[in-house]
């Protein structure tokens, strides 16, 4: 951009070379989700009668309500799944030499980078009735029908946390890295054992990893469409299942509107919340 | 006594972590491996383990060309929208990387913003929008709702490039009476390209495996290979998936070893 102001100054760039991008977003970005809150605010399908009928609809029924609740109930026990399983990794990440940290870090890159419809496939084949799962028990003489897995709470769960780990265990590797270890070592040889420790310094200090890992797990969770559908089948449904119904099926746009501000609305709010969270910590932390 | 006592405490900590570090990073690598082994099956169910081994499903996989067809939509996809997220993302970075100012940062928010947004409702919103202005739905939308949701991977891991770039060395370049695109071109780019490729190499893999913007925005002609491979799933568990699924996983795995090698991915994604 031959506009760029402040010639003197050579290590920055103008502002105008950001322009490109951000009119992009105007338009293909920022203006389609104004377009989609404007229609929420109708009460016909062809958008002409204004109203709040669309988010009275949501909010008094007790159907979209339950929908709503289980998403967000999900993104919870993915987060807390995740964090139980990812911290670990992070932690012994932190103890291994180089080369197990790149074998380490390649595990956890990996599930991130292949497709989701894959990942999810595997967790069929591993949770059906024929599956890895079934198949043992019933070969250990412990069960005599297989259990139903597939199409569960549990099920979903389960699958999620494993596709969403990446997301959980990539900060906290980068907060544990942060914090100095000879904290670690005084806080022992002043007498404090290993999980006081681990509670008292270790844990509060990678509270900006932690919420960051957190942040990221819930808001992919509650949108993860693919993973939810394929193993939660049709009689669990969720969000993003729910506006996909009302926006394709039934065309019922202006409800998928509202149904999507609404989710949009949830996401945020739950981001801001970990976001407080964050600046809050970094406080404690004492950086 | 009590130096004995700390270290079996020390010991039983070590333990519980060290093994749920080590289930942790089974659960994560277990499906893959399943679905490859599952994928050389002779048999037609995804039983593991499998009945017998053979390439049968490989060989019906090179003759679905319907899933060819949707492969070649999707590289074509991710190819253009990776192409535009560098150009439009690498500039914003530039821009907004050295930059303190309110706006850089509201940009920055700005640009990162559908990492966290459901991607299904931008979907929809953006079907709404061209719908309204009369632009049908095609592989040009598709391109477009694509850029939008894998730029913040190139703006991201380029401002990160730029940040570890030493302001020094431009103003170097500046004393020494190179012009500001000179510098450019043989200082910063050269510097800040593992970063680049980096950024792209994640924005061409989350392109090539969007099913929410594609949902909405393809049309009817234009199948994509995750929602057919969906699509598949939802109807009968075909083998041919599982076959697909392992030329899948090995392709990433090639990806991911030569980014680590050009790039040094790992290093990238962890500071």
């Amino acid at each position: 951009m031959g506009a760029a102001p402040a010639a003197r100054d050579v290590t920055s760039y103008g502002m105008g070379l950001a322009a490109p991008l951000a009119l992009f977003f105007l338009v293909f970005f920022v203006a389609p989700l104004l377009q989609l809150f404007w229609l929420s605010l109708h009460n016909d399908t062809a958008g002409l009668h204004w109203g709040l009928g669309q988010y009275l609809h949501f909010l008094t029924d007790p159907f979209s309500l339950g929908v709503l609740g289980s998403t967000l109930l999900l993104g919870a026990e993915v987060t807390a799944v995740c964090l139980v399983l990812g911290f670990p990794i992070a932690w012994l990440y932190q103890r291994v030499g180089p080369k197990l940290q790149t074998v380490i870090i390649l595990i956890v890159l990996l599930p991130l980078l292949t497709s989701v419809v894959v990942r999810t496939f595997a967790w069929i084949v591993i949770l059906g009735r024929q599956g890895i799962i079934n198949a043992t028990l019933q070969s250990l003489g412990l069960i005599d029908t297989p259990l139903k897995l597939l199409y569960t709470q549990f099920g979903v769960v389960i699958a999620l946390a494993q596709v969403q780990m990446p997301l959980m265990t990539l900060p906290l590797i980068t907060a544990l890295g942060r914090i100095d270890p000879n904290l670690d070592d005084a806080s022992c040889s002043l007498g404090a054992g290993s999980w006081r420790t681990f509670f008292r310094i270790v844990l509060p200090l990678s509270l900006p990893g932690v919420i960051a890992g957190c942040t990221l797990t819930y808001a992919a969770s509650i949108t993860a469409f693919i993973t939810q559908s394929l193993i939660g089948g049709g009689q669990m449904l969720f969000m993003p299942m729910y506006l996909y119904q009302q926006a394709s099926t039934l065309q019922n746009w202006p409800f998928a509107a509202a149904i999507s501000i609404i989710f949009l609305l949830a996401v945020l709010a739950v981001v801001s919340v970990f976001t407080t969270l964050g600046r809050m910590s970094r406080g404690y932390g004492g950086a | 006594m009590s130096g004995r006592k700390r270290t079996l405490e020390a010991i039983s900590f070590e333990l519980v972590m060290t093994v749920i570090a080590v289930i942790a990073l089974l659960i994560i690598i277990a499906p893959s491996l399943v679905v490859l082994i599952v994928s050389f099956t002779s048999g037609f169910s995804l039983r593991f383990p499998p009945p017998g081994y053979s390439l049968r499903w490989y060989v019906e996989l090179w003759n679905a060309w319907q899933l060819h067809f949707a492969a070649k939509n999707s590289l074509i996809v991710a190819l253009w929208a990776t192409g535009l997220s560098v150009v439009l993302g690498v500039a914003a970075a530039l821009a907004i990387s050295r930059s303190r100012t309110l706006s850089a940062r509201l940009l920055d928010s700005l640009f990162m913003s559908p990492l966290v947004l459901p991607a299904l409702a931008f979907g929809l919103a953006a079907l709404m929008l061209f719908s309204l202005v009369g632009l049908p739905v095609s592989p040009l939308t598709l391109v477009i709702g694509h850029t939008v949701v894998c730029v913040p991977y190139v703006v991201r891991n380029t401002v990160a490039a730029l940040a570890q770039l030493e302001p020094t060395l431009l103003e170097s370049s500046a004393v020494l009476g190179a012009s500001r695109l000179y510098t450019f071109r043989r200082i910063v780019l050269p510097l800040i390209r593992p970063g680049i490729i980096a950024g792209a190499f994640i924005a061409f893999m989350s392109s090539f495996d969007n099913v929410p913007v594609s949902l909405f925005l393809r049309d009817a002609a234009t199948d994509m290979l995750p929602i057919r491979m969906w699509q598949d799933l939802e109807g009968k568990l075909d083998v041919t998936i599982a076959a697909l699924s392992g030329v899948l996983i090995i392709a990433t795995i090639a990806l991911v070893a030569v980014m680590e090698r050009v790039t040094g991915l790992s290093r990238r994604l962890t500071n």
